[in-house]
Parts: structure tokens; C-alpha cells; sequence
């Protein structure tokens, strides 16, 4: 879908970006992490041609980005960013169907598409259609920030820090709408982050960059059991490289279905949507070695030994 | 809809409380304005009775309505052109090819400032003639410095953010400059330009120095006359005029910013 071929980037003499060479495919979720000036939001905004490289090649769906003119390839690619940009003069509506308008949708499907974009991220229409920005609080804005780049359904979409501002507790529902939209949508998205535990919940793929080059790059997975030097090992945090591999699988992969609880298991069962690291808490806190799991609909699915935490392959 | 329904969020009685507060003075000044102006002559008793010692106690050469529409002719020339230049000069000068022009630009039309209005019709009546013509010049010269300044800070308070959104869906400039930059600009560019309109009010008066027929004309005559009455009444109806020009704009500014109303974030 995007492909980066030995592609430079030089801001007053410094090299921000150095030979950088991406292949970003279609439907997956890409995140691009680094320290600060690693040249990863520079790498996302060339994308959009926000800022234009300097040597090599970047295609978009097969064409040299430079054959497209701006404005055409940025309507093509929704953008979301950190600080949000929402037009304060403009309502909820307006904000969202910003692109929409610009491609001169009927003004009937620009109100069935804000309705719909409105509901997939948890925001009453009726309720907040007419609002503007200054009365939503943060992460309702970046809610209308996020859908108003999913607007005009998108070919990508790029998103540059979205969730940094927002609390803990907000960015983690988010978190899990865009990985909910990623599923539902198989769009392909890029998004630049310098928080590991974020990259690692919702990449299909991270590539971590450090002065404008790729040190790793691949499944999440791969980076905590195979970082290719100290560097990988420091910034996936060394100490808890076993905490975070737990997070990323889940309990319903490891539990043992056909098991039925034997006597009393202390405390609820746990749902077989949370991840093993969740699991792991649970064990430590209610000082168990077993637990008992439901599925989604409260039915009985199995019991998770302690045990079955250290399994390399899932049951 | 019933948008005053949602819980949380009613526009209307804040609204209400401004509208009652804010147009009344407009109203009463505005009523005032137009008694006097129809009604001076009928003074004519009061200002006999203050100044016992003069033969014509009220000015009559014109009618003051006639020099009431005459003032607002001078002031709107000259004003419109002083927006159009200012406003086109401070965008030009916010645009990335025109930053480099910036401080020539503000200096030069703060020089044209600080030359007195006076000074500049007496250095244009000879060359362009008397009447409105150096008239129209000194007055535009004048006012293009609020203009300027209230364009120039106005786009400057637009978000960073709203603007790099702007360019990252694709708006082409010109729609960046019109949907966004203008609108989100518009109480400060409208500051500015009330501004610019009051302060010609004021100084439109001394154009009738040099044969140009605003409210300033029974001013100077009564200045060069001793007709204290007729200074009054000069400067009592260019003081309402400028009183309810400026209300009136306060009202737009109000209107320009509406989307700021209403209450403020919640959690809900």
C-alpha cells in the first residue's frame, strides 16, 4: 500500500530521516515508534506529503506520491494528531464531515455518514452533533478527531501521537475503539507513538526507528522475545519483557476448555478476553494457582492454570 | 430540534440575557442620535437661552441630517478602502511568501499614522484640490492601522493545530484561508476595523477644514465664529454618531463570535 524505497529527509543540514526503506501492506496496522527526534512523525507526514522527502522514493498504491497532487492525496488518507484540531467555529457535525465537504458529498450522505461515524465511537448523535469543541471534554474531542479522519472512508489512515494528551483511562478506551475499528474495517493505518505498551496492543507491525533508521522492525511479539540489541531491550523497558509478553495473548488461548472448576475457586471467574497479563495479576492478588474463565456470554470456558502461563504454545 | 432540551447544553438563556442587555443601549442611542438630528432646530429656545449673546444660536446653512449623511459618506469611503487595504496587506503579509515582507509593511503604515490628519490634508488640498477628495485620502491613511494590525494578530491567534489539520485533509489554501483563518479571525479583524471606523468618525470632523461638508462644518464655523452653540452641536451629534457606530459593531462582534457561547466542556 505505501512503500518507502531509500528515502531521505534533511531539515538545516541534520538528517532526520536516513535512507529509510518501508513497506506498509494494505490492511495492516502499522505503528512507527522511536524516542523524540527519531523521525518518526516525520516519516508519518511524508506520507501525506506534509512534508516532501528529499531523496528517494515513496509509492502510494503503486505511484510515486509526487504524481498526486497534494490536496487529492491527502482527501485519499485520514490524519488525526495529537493536539487534535478540531475547528472551535465549527460544530461536532461540521468537524466530521470536513473532508466529506470537500469532496462535495450530498449533504443527506454527509449526515447519514456523521450519524454512523458518531455511534462507532461511542458518541450519542443527537447529543453532540450541534456541540462545538470547547464543550466536549478531551477525549470526546479526539473521539470526533478520530472520526473525522475515518470521514470520508479513507485508504489509510495516519495518526500522529493521537491518544498522547489524553488520561490514562480515556486513551485506553480509545485504544481499544481504534483496535475495534482496525478489526471491523481491515483499513490500513499508520500511527506513531513513543509508548511501547500502546504499540504493542495495537500493531500488527512496529517499526522502531532511532535517528531516522530502522533498528526493528516486525511482530509485536518479536520484539520482546527477539530484540536485535540493547537498544530494542531498553526501549521495550528490560524488567518487565515477561509482563509484556503476557499482555499480548490472550486468556481464551490458554485456558483449558474441557476442564470443569474443581471445589471452591476463590473470587469471580475472569473473562476469556483478557490478556494473560490480567490473568497474572489475578493469580498474584487472590494468592491462587487456578482460575476459573467465562467467555462472553457468562458460559463456563474452562479453567487457566498457573502453570499455563509458561506454555510456549497456546492449548 | 430541540437543542435546548439536552440536558447540559442551553443556548438560549444566556442568549436571551445578552440580547436584552446588549441592543438596548444600541436602541436608546440610536433614537437619540436621530431626535437630535431632526430635532435641533426645535432647541433653538434652549441654546438662546444659554448663549443670550448670540444672533443665530442654532447652525441653519445646512440641514444636519444633510451633514449627518454627508459625515457617514466620508467615513464609509474612506473606511471601506482602509479595510480592503489593510485586511488584503495583513493577509498578504501572514502568507509564507509574504512574511518577509511583514515589517516593511507595519512600518510603513504606522508611519502613515503618525502623520496628523491635519498635516496630511494640508499637504493634499493643494496638490488634489479641496472638498472630499483630501479628504477621503487622509482618512484611509488613517485608518489602515488598526486594520492591519487587528488582521495580522487575528490570524496569528488561529490554532497551530486547526491549521495543520487543515492542510493534512486537504484543504487547498485559499479554502484554508476562507473556512478557516478568516472566520476563526473575524472578532479580532472586526476589532480592528471598529476601531478604524470610530477613530474616523472623529477625525472625519476636521476634513471640513478644508471644504468638505461632514458634522465638523458647524464645528469649525463655530470655532472661527465664537458660536459655542454651534461647536456643541457639531460635537454632540459626532459623539452619538461614533456611540452608536460602535455599539452597533460590538453587537456584529458579538454575532462573529456566537460559537463561543454556550457551556463549556462536561464529562458526561
Amino acid at each position: 500500500m505505501i512503500e518507502f524505497h531509500q528515502v531521505s529527509k534533511q531539515f538545516d543540514h541534520r538528517t532526520v530521516v536516513d535512507q529509510l526503506t518501508l513497506n506498509i501492506a494494505e490492511g495492516e496496522f502499522t505503528v512507527l515508534i522511536g524516542t523524540s527526534g527519531s523521525g518518526k512523525s516525520t516519516t508519518l507526514k511524508m506520507i501525506n506529503r506534509l512534508i516532501e522527502h528529499d531523496t528517494g522514493h515513496i509509492r502510494f498504491a503503486g505511484e510515486e506520491i509526487r504524481c498526486f497532487k497534494p490536496a487529492e492525496i491527502r482527501r485519499r488518507m485520514g490524519y488525526a494528531i495529537q493536539s487534535i484540531g478540531l475547528f472551535p467555529h465549527w460544530t461536532v457535525e461540521q468537524n466530521i464531515a470536513t473532508v466529506p465537504s470537500l469532496l462535495k458529498w450530498p449533504r443527506a450522505r454527509i449526515r447519514e455518514r456523521v450519524t454512523e461515524l458518531l455511534g462507532l465511537l461511542n458518541l450519542d448523535p443527537e447529543l453532540f452533533r450541534d456541540r462545538y469543541p470547547h464543550q466536549l471534554s478531551g477525549g470526546q474531542q479526539q473521539r470526533v478527531g478520530v472520526a473525522r479522519a475515518l470521514a470520508a472512508d479513507p485508504e489509510v489512515l495516519l495518526m500522529d501521537e493521537p491518544f498522547g494528551a489524553l488520561d490514562p483511562v480515556t486513551r485506553a478506551a480509545l485504544q481499544l475503539e481504534i483496535a475495534r475499528i482496525h478489526e471491523l474495517s481491515k483499513r490500513t493505518i499508520v500511527l506513531v507513538t513513543h509508548d511501547i505498551d500502546e504499540a504493542l496492543s495495537l500493531a500488527d507491525r512496529i517499526v522502531l526507528l532511532d535517528q531516522g533508521r530502522v533498528v526493528q522492525q516486525g511482530a509485536p511479539a518479536a520484539f520482546l522475545t527477539d530484540p536485535v540489541n540493547d537498544f530494542v531491550r531498553d526501549f521495550v523497558g528490560r524488567s518487565d519483557i515477561g509482563i509484556k509478553l503476557l499482555s499480548l495473548e490472550t486468556v481464551s488461548r490458554y485456558a483449558r476448555p474441557g476442564e470443569m472448576p474443581q471445589g471452591e475457586l476463590r473470587g469471580e471467574p475472569i473473562s476469556a478476553h483478557l490478556s494473560l497479563r490480567a490473568a497474572l495479576s489475578a493469580f498474584v492478588s487472590r494468592r491462587v494457582d487456578t482460575l476459573a474463565v467465562i467467555d462472553g456470554q457468562g458460559q463456563p470456558a474452562g479453567v487457566l492454570h498457573f502453570a499455563d502461563l509458561l506454555r510456549r504454545e497456546p492449548a | 430540534m430541540n437543542r435546548g432540551a439536552v440536558a447540559g447544553f442551553d443556548p438560549n438563556p444566556p442568549r436571551a440575557v445578552w440580547r436584552r442587555w446588549g441592543t438596548a443601549p444600541l436602541l436608546w442611542s440610536a433614537a437619540l442620535l436621530l431626535a437630535l438630528t431632526f430635532g435641533m432646530t426645535s432647541l433653538r429656545p434652549l441654546f438662546a437661552a444659554l448663549y443670550p449673546a448670540l444672533d443665530r444660536p442654532v447652525y441653519m446653512q445646512d440641514s444636519f441630517w444633510s451633514l449627518v449623511e454627508a459625515h457617514l459618506l466620508i467615513v464609509s469611503v474612506s473606511s471601506a478602502a482602509a479595510v480592503v487595504i489593510g485586511m488584503l496587506a495583513g493577509i498578504g503579509v501572514t502568507r509564507r511568501a509574504g512574511y518577509e515582507f511583514r515589517s516593511l509593511v507595519e512600518t510603513v503604515v504606522a508611519v502613515g499614522q503618525t502623520f496628523p490628519p491635519v498635516a496630511v490634508l494640508a499637504i493634499a488640498a493643494p496638490l488634489i484640490g479641496f472638498g472630499v477628495k483630501p479628504a477621503l485620502l487622509a482618512l484611509t491613511l488613517y485608518g489602515v492601522l488598526p486594520v492591519l494590525q487587528g488582521t495580522i494578530a487575528g490570524i496569528e491567534s488561529v490554532p497551530f493545530s486547526a491549521r495543520e489539520i487543515a492542510e493534512g485533509v486537504g484543504m487547498r489554501a485559499w479554502q484554508i484561508l476562507l473556512r478557516v483563518e478568516l472566520p476563526l479571525a473575524a472578532p479580532v479583524i472586526v476589532g480592528g476595523i471598529r476601531t478604524s471606523v470610530i477613530i474616523n468618525i472623529g477625525t472625519a470632523t476636521i476634513a471640513s477644514t478644508v471644504g468638505a461638508k461632514t458634522l465638523g462644518s458647524p464645528i469649525i464655523i463655530g470655532l472661527s465664529g465664537f458660536n459655542t452653540a454651534y461647536v456643541i452641536q457639531g460635537a454632540v451629534l459626532v459623539a452619538l454618531l461614533a456611540i452608536v457606530v460602535d455599539l452597533a459593531f460590538e453587537q456584529f462582534a458579538r454575532y462573529l463570535g456566537r460559537w463561543r457561547m454556550g457551556a463549556s466542556a462536561s464529562d458526561s
